[in-house]
């Protein structure tokens, strides 16, 4: 550090240079008055829940459900009928994708509200429809009946009900989405990070490289 | 305590720094490292990247799997806490009659936006620093990349920055020994390089502030601080503690090993460590107060723990608020011309600029069925390409150019990744759409443009004489609109990235007209509302980031930049901060301030 710095000079200095002269200060009454209001209460919490969150702790979205029971059965349903547990990982409902919809659909945010829509409209059709060709409910359904039913709507280009087919669109995307977002099926898809590796990034393994002809640029 | 938690300051400092991002964080560093007794004032809260990081946070663990609303605009665990376009209680308002509403970011926490952003650090080149005598348009800087060359060097050794020396024009080459060596790219980015080489596009490893490897804390501090001992010391041990990136977790979170670089784990920590430096968070500066020969006393804030106004005195001002933020702090601030604190050339709250920004992706058949390889890398791209066509404006029909940043591949899966099933795969469910997603997982690649804007008279925020927040301040008032050059440079992104994105086997339709751009303030690379120059009728400071109204009142921020060139402006506000503050301390030495 050196010597003559100001922050080293004496305070008597300081102050000399801070003011600048005493004619200045007395001038300026907003720094000669009293520099410091009384306290008041907030208009807003300083720290919101949805802005700044508190990491250290797994949440869900705080704002109530709007999924009924029935509607929670028809919606574990179908997420397991699209996504079963097999060879490539376990069923949707084994990884909270039916909680996950029900989570979505009751957003208080403007895209969530219009897939609440589409979504709690669709589970409504579903039962209809079920009611209408087996006198059951879709939950209670075999596989086979089930799929007789998504069959008819899951392909725009053979559906028979584009209501149907709009709902089945909606939902199927729901549910890949809190398939995939669920760590226990990453292992499956190939999703191979979020671990900490030493050294240097090792890069593409040179069989990919060979592989995919790209020895010039690699 | 320099974490001034009981809420009282000292009554008066050498300096009082507002704000605590790259540019406040920057000042407070510096100067308090030569002895400056610092007070630096920060608008959010206190933030402690090492403990709040949600390093390995999976999206089982958080409201809608992590997804973007409203609330979280880039997702559940971005670093931005009390932050975002909009912040309860604090409006903004756009002017009637504008053609885009801007879009006004804020980060309402220590260390700003530095805790969120791409860590892009690209040195602003040659060309970029005398755009007006090249094309006729804008304003030269008050300087020459030479002039500010050796501070970017000093800055990309403090912080740490990977990338390559490529000897592009107008891409400086850093100097020997200076950047740290870049991450090995991932497939999908060999892939694109291989296509931008039949197209002419250089595609060249990224320069990121991530630390590749530790950083040299035995000699690099000798290097930065040769005559100060203690400053040397303070950063060595610093440097120490900072680790090595370890190849996980999305930058965007912010770092707990501090491996990337934040104001709150770079900056502030050392500068701490000097006892030089008092913090005050939750305080939101109202205005500054001038005496009556002009010069600045003090600084007038609101407590937001307690809705308390308080002033606090010092020698020096310096303004880090962030660029609209420090505009309006000045244009809320009395003077004698009352059209805001050193404003006498009618420039404060004008010029404002963000980058242009566009992007478009596809899915590339030939990254199919892959096998699983980890490829989370440095959080963020280890390549990308320069501007190639800087000698051929003439032809393009647009002034001023862009670089590129691009990603895809395995990336950790999120809500919507999985949208293109909708037309590989219609109609498909049970076994079979797991063997679609594991073929399509990882597939897509995209591409976004970082563009120059030029500065019209049509982009500026003035003050909403009706409006306040909630402690009373008036609001920024915005206006907008893009000019012909923005939008041709858009369309030119669009078509550049389609041709590459064909190139890798895509396909991807371009955006035509004013749908190919982002909206203004979305790239979140706001600048230039308090210019510097080289003249005082013309603009606000300086080189040296001095108002020229007020000599002890100095801008430290996004808000002096001239123009904004397409590299994005954090690096050059380190280095403008660096450089800036070694002058400020001359001339206080010399007893001119």
């Amino acid at each position: 550090m050196n010597n003559d710095h100001p922050s080293t000079m004496n305070r008597r200095h300081a102050l000399k240079w801070l003011t600048g002269s005493a004619a200045a200060t007395a001038v300026a009454p907003a720094i000669a008055a009293p520099t410091e209001t009384e306290a008041a209460p907030l208009a807003y919490p300083l720290r919101s829940a949805f802005h700044d969150p508190d990491f250290s702790k797994p949440a869900t979205g705080s704002w109530q459900r709007l999924l009924s029971q029935q509607e929670l059965k028809t919606t574990k349903a179908l997420a397991d009928l699209i996504l079963p547990k097999d060879d490539h990982g376990p069923a949707a409902s084994e990884v909270g994708v039916s909680e996950f919809i029900d989570e979505w659909v009751s957003a208080p945010y403007e895209p969530q509200r219009d897939d609440s829509e589409v979504v709690r409209g669709g589970l409504g059709w579903l039962n209809t429809e079920s009611f209408r060709r087996f006198e059951k409910r879709f939950d209670e359904l075999g596989l086979e009946q089930q799929s007789q039913i998504i069959d008819d709507i899951c392909d725009p280009a053979t559906s028979v009900s584009p209501t149907g087919t709009k709902f089945f669109v909606q939902f199927r995307q729901l549910a890949l989405s809190g398939y995939y977002t669920h760590s226990a099926t990453w292992k499956h898809l190939g999703y191979v990070g979020n671990v900490t590796l030493a050294g240097a990034y090792p890069g593409v393994p040179q069989e990919v490289i060979e592989k995919l002809g790209l020895q010039d640029v690699a | 305590m320099p974490l001034l938690l009981d809420r009282k300051t000292k009554p008066q400092y050498d300096v009082i720094v507002v704000g605590s991002g790259a540019g406040g964080g920057m000042a407070a560093l510096r100067l308090a490292l030569d002895g400056v007794k610092v007070l630096m004032i920060e608008a959010g809260r206190n933030y402690d990247p090492v403990t709040e990081t949600p390093m390995f946070h999976t999206p089982e663990m958080a409201p809608l799997r992590g997804d973007k609303t409203k609330d979280r605009p880039f997702g559940h665990y971005d670093a931005t806490v009390n932050g975002g376009w909009q912040v309860p209680g604090e409006p903004y308002t756009n002017k009637p009659g504008t053609e885009g509403n801007f879009w006004w970011w804020r980060a309402r926490m220590l260390g700003g936006r530095t805790n969120h952003w791409g860590r892009i650090s690209l040195r602003f080149g040659e060309f970029d620093f005398m755009p007006k005598s090249r094309d006729g348009l804008g304003v030269d800087w008050p300087m020459k990349y030479a002039d500010i060359a050796p501070w970017y060097d000093k800055v990309e050794q403090l912080i740490g920055v990977y990338g390559d020396n490529d000897g592009i024009a107008n891409a400086p080459n850093s100097s020997p020994g200076v950047l740290l060596p870049p991450p090995k790219p991932r497939v999908g980015e060999l892939i694109a390089k291989k296509s931008g080489k039949k197209m002419g596009v250089p595609i060249v490893a990224a320069h990121r502030a991530v630390l590749s490897q530790p950083l040299d804390w035995k000699n690099i501090p000798k290097q930065l601080f040769p005559n100060n001992p203690k400053a040397q010391e303070i950063i060595g041990k610093d440097m120490m503690l900072r680790a090595p990136c370890f190849w996980a977790t999305d930058c965007l979170r912010g770092c707990s090993i501090r491996a990337n670089f934040q104001s709150t784990t770079v900056l502030i920590p050392p500068a701490l460590a000097t006892g030089n430096l008092d913090i005050i968070t939750d305080a939101m500066v109202r205005e500054i107060i001038v005496d009556s020969s002009g010069k600045a006393t003090a600084v007038h804030y609101i407590d937001k723990t307690t809705r308390r106004d308080a002033v606090v005195k010092a020698r020096v001002v310096i303004l880090a608020a962030s660029t609209c933020e420090t505009s309006r702090i000045l244009l809320n601030s009395k003077s004698k011309d009352k059209a805001g604190l050193a404003n006498s050339s009618g420039q404060v709250g004008k010029n404002l600029m963000d980058s242009v920004g566009t992007s478009l992706g596809s899915h590339i058949p030939m990254m199919e069925n892959l096998p699983p390889m980890n490829e989370d890398g440095a959080g963020g791209l280890h390549v990308y390409s320069p501007w190639w066509l800087v000698n051929e404006h003439s032809k393009l029909g647009f002034a001023r150019g862009y670089h590129i940043e691009m990603g895809g591949g395995k990336k950790m899966p999120s809500v919507g990744g999985f949208k293109g099933l909708d037309s590989t795969s219609p109609g498909i469910y049970g076994s079979k759409l797991k063997q679609e997603a594991m073929r399509y997982y990882g597939a897509q690649f995209s591409f976004s443009g970082r563009g120059e804007m030029i500065p019209n008279k049509d982009c500026y925020h003035d003050i909403d004489s009706n409006v306040v927040d909630q402690w009373g301040i008036p609001v920024a008032r915005f206006h907008w609109k893009w000019s012909d050059h923005e939008i041709k440079q858009a369309e030119h992104m669009q078509n550049t990235f389609a041709e590459l994105l064909e190139g890798m086997g895509g396909k991807a339709t371009p955006l035509k007209g004013e749908a190919a751009i982002k909206k203004p303030g979305e790239i979140i690379h706001e600048v230039g509302t308090a210019r510097m120059g080289t003249k005082a009728s013309e603009s606000v400071t300086n080189q040296y980031c001095q108002t020229w109204d007020v000599k002890n009142l100095f801008l430290m921020d996004g808000s002096v930049l001239p123009s904004n060139p397409d590299k994005n402006p954090t690096l050059t506000i380190l280095a403008l901060a660096w450089r800036s503050c070694e002058w400020l301390m001359d001339e206080m030495k010399a007893q001119r301030i």
